[in-house]
């Protein structure tokens, strides 16, 4: 096992990327993640990477377009407005099969909101974000490590797929210093590249490219064929964490940092004799629906408590697996605000005795 | 018998889709015979616009990729600084490069990236059907422009060698055009001198090419050209406007 060491989330990261193979880095600055380009600026020239300081995050995007096109692992790191402003660039990517990563430590929003650290852009990471007919893989990290491992990860993911990756952070993880061991390189086998542009030296010339006007239902099938992979994705990838799920009647859905604090609280509701578990997904999209819908149907769950960092967004991946078995009820808070361990302590015997004395 | 003349090999034998009169056609034939004569069609990749010349990738025998609209030149940045032994052309249209693409076609100019852009400003945006452009003439009639440009509600026209001659980093700027055979012989030679600076390493190279649009325009392809010649090179100056490359050109 690896050194044990002290970082902080937005440099940790990098550490993570590079272990992966990423060389190429374009970002703008925007708070909370500024560490993340400050670090790549002088670690990447160490490594024989490149780092560009790009014009806009909409240029950041599309200079990863270009590297990918070359084969190289590149990434770019925001936050909530600069991901607004690159969707347009992920729909490409995506339309388009090229690999990349891409890192949101959220804030507060809509707007310039504030730079606080948020979950409120749950829906546009995991309902695609741009225009058209497409899906990113979401990763969702909810500690310093968990966020460093888990951009081994997120390359991995690009290249097998050839799909751009999200990893959804907020401003607390990428703030945040704590303790962690860096991931090994991966060893997952990643297909052949066949489809870079190196110059057409013995071979046909290859085209990249996300326009598809002829014949008619060229677009269709590519979307087809699109959306088997994000069936094999959805069959294979599924990521989430259960935590004392086994004798647990009320059963929390929370992710990243939020479920920190639902940790909390659940040891303080089960010193109360309250049987409180958990389930963290760690995917986002895909979403971890057939554990969380398969817990709905026993009699021993009597409730879902969904527990976000806005006014309810993943509250629906929960409801649409749950599907009206049990009642699914939502704490949360917003605009930038953490959710309390008391309070939700509260709507814990909120629910107990909602959905399970009046039972008993 | 002595062939004098043939379709260049980087040209693919495949029917284009521009109109009859469009400059489009003389400019890829001109990269595709200079990407000849120079020997790099195996170690040449071209990024695209979205515009006309969207397909550009279906007529030059080269890897090449498409880019979002106005952002060929950060896809070009991205794919030079993966590859910087290999030779990156970047081919736009005047909406794509002077309209939504401005600030990525400054900020590449200015950093001095290695490629090589071919800028062909025909002053109107043709493929979604003729609306003014950035470089549309001053009382130019358009979709959008219907009474002719006026300069208080639109400003004026883009000059886009001149804006990027105020950066330090460009090393080769030149303006020419495709109106006769001339020029066209000259277009050739600027296309190639830029991408042969761009092999010696000399940095971010920028020719623009006056063309025709006759569809849009309403005229005819040879009334096309003599309004190149006489109304766009009178506001649009042809020449060279930075050459970093002068003490190269002898060696």
């Amino acid at each position: 096992m690896g050194k044990r060491i002290l970082m902080r989330g937005n440099e940790a990261l990098c550490e993570g990327a590079i272990i992966a193979g990423c060389r190429y880095y374009f970002g703008y600055p925007i708070t909370p993640q500024n560490e993340v380009p400050a670090y790549m600026s002088k670690r990447l020239p160490e490594v024989g990477g490149c780092f560009i300081q790009a014009e806009s995050e909409i240029a950041s995007i599309n200079m990863i377009w270009g590297a990918a096109c070359a084969g190289k692992r590149a990434m770019t790191s925001s936050s909530s407005p600069g991901i607004s402003l690159m969707q347009e660039g992920i729909s490409y990517l995506a339309g388009a099969e090229l690999p990349a990563v891409v890192v949101n430590m959220v804030r507060g929003g809509p707007g310039l909101g504030n730079i606080a650290p948020a979950q409120s852009d749950y829906f546009q990471a995991t309902r695609g974000g741009g225009h058209g007919d497409y899906h990113t893989p979401v990763l969702a990290p909810a500690s310093v490590e968990e966020l460093t491992h888990m951009m081994v990860d997120a390359f991995d993911l690009a290249d097998i797929y050839r799909t751009p990756v999200i990893v959804l952070g907020d401003g607390i993880l990428g703030q945040m210093t704590e303790p962690l061991v860096l991931p090994e390189p991966s060893n997952r086998v990643i297909p052949p590249k066949d489809y870079i542009l190196v110059g057409a030296k013995n071979r046909e010339s290859r085209i990249i490219m996300s326009l598809r006007l002829s014949p008619p239902e060229a677009l269709e099938q590519h979307n087809r064929k699109l959306q088997k992979k994000y069936d094999e994705i959805i069959r294979k990838e599924v990521r989430y964490e259960d935590y004392l799920i086994d004798d647990a009647e009320i059963v929390i859905v929370s992710f990243g940092t939020s479920s920190r604090v639902c940790k909390s609280s659940i040891q303080m509701a089960r010193e109360r004799g309250i049987k409180v578990g958990m389930i963290r997904p760690m995917t986002l999209w895909p979403f971890p629906y057939e554990i969380v819908s398969d817990l709905s149907k026993t009699h021993k769950v009597k409730a879902f408590l969904d527990v976000e960092m806005n006014l309810g967004q993943m509250i629906e991946d929960v409801k649409l697996a749950v599907k009206g078995e049990k009642e699914v009820y939502y704490y949360g808070r917003t605009g930038g605000m953490l959710p309390d361990e008391n309070e939700l302590l509260d709507k814990i015997m909120e629910v107990v005795n909602e959905c399970c004395l009046q039972k008993a | 018998m002595n062939v004098v003349y043939k379709r260049p090999e980087s040209l693919k034998k495949r029917r284009m889709h521009y109109c009859p009169g469009c400059g489009h056609s003389i400019i890829h034939k001109l990269l595709a015979s200079v990407i000849d004569e120079l020997g790099i069609r195996e170690n040449t990749v071209i990024v695209g616009p979205v515009g006309c010349s969207v397909l550009i990738y279906n007529y030059l025998d080269c890897d090449g990729t498409e880019s979002a609209h106005g952002r060929a030149e950060a896809v070009s940045t991205g794919l030079k600084r993966a590859l910087p032994d290999r030779v990156v052309v970047c081919y736009q249209g005047d909406g794509d490069l002077a309209a939504i693409g401005t600030s990525e076609t400054i900020h590449a100019a200015n950093r001095g990236e290695n490629f090589t852009v071919i800028f062909v400003n025909n002053a109107i945006y043709g493929m979604t059907g003729g609306q003014m452009a950035p470089t549309t003439l001053i009382g130019q009639k358009t979709k959008t422009s219907p009474f002719g440009r006026d300069p208080k509600i639109a400003g004026y026209p883009l000059r886009m060698c001149e804006l990027l001659s105020q950066l330090e980093a460009p090393s080769y700027i030149e303006r020419v055009s495709i109106y006769d055979v001339k020029n066209v012989i000259k277009t050739k030679k600027a296309i190639k001198k830029a991408i042969n600076y761009q092999m010696k390493g000399l940095g971010y190279s920028f020719i623009e090419v006056l063309s025709m649009c006759p569809t849009n325009w309403g005229v005819s392809p040879v009334n096309a050209a003599s309004w190149v010649k006489e109304h766009m090179t009178e506001y649009y100056p042809l020449g060279v406007f930075r050459n970093h490359g002068v003490s190269e050109d002898s060696k």
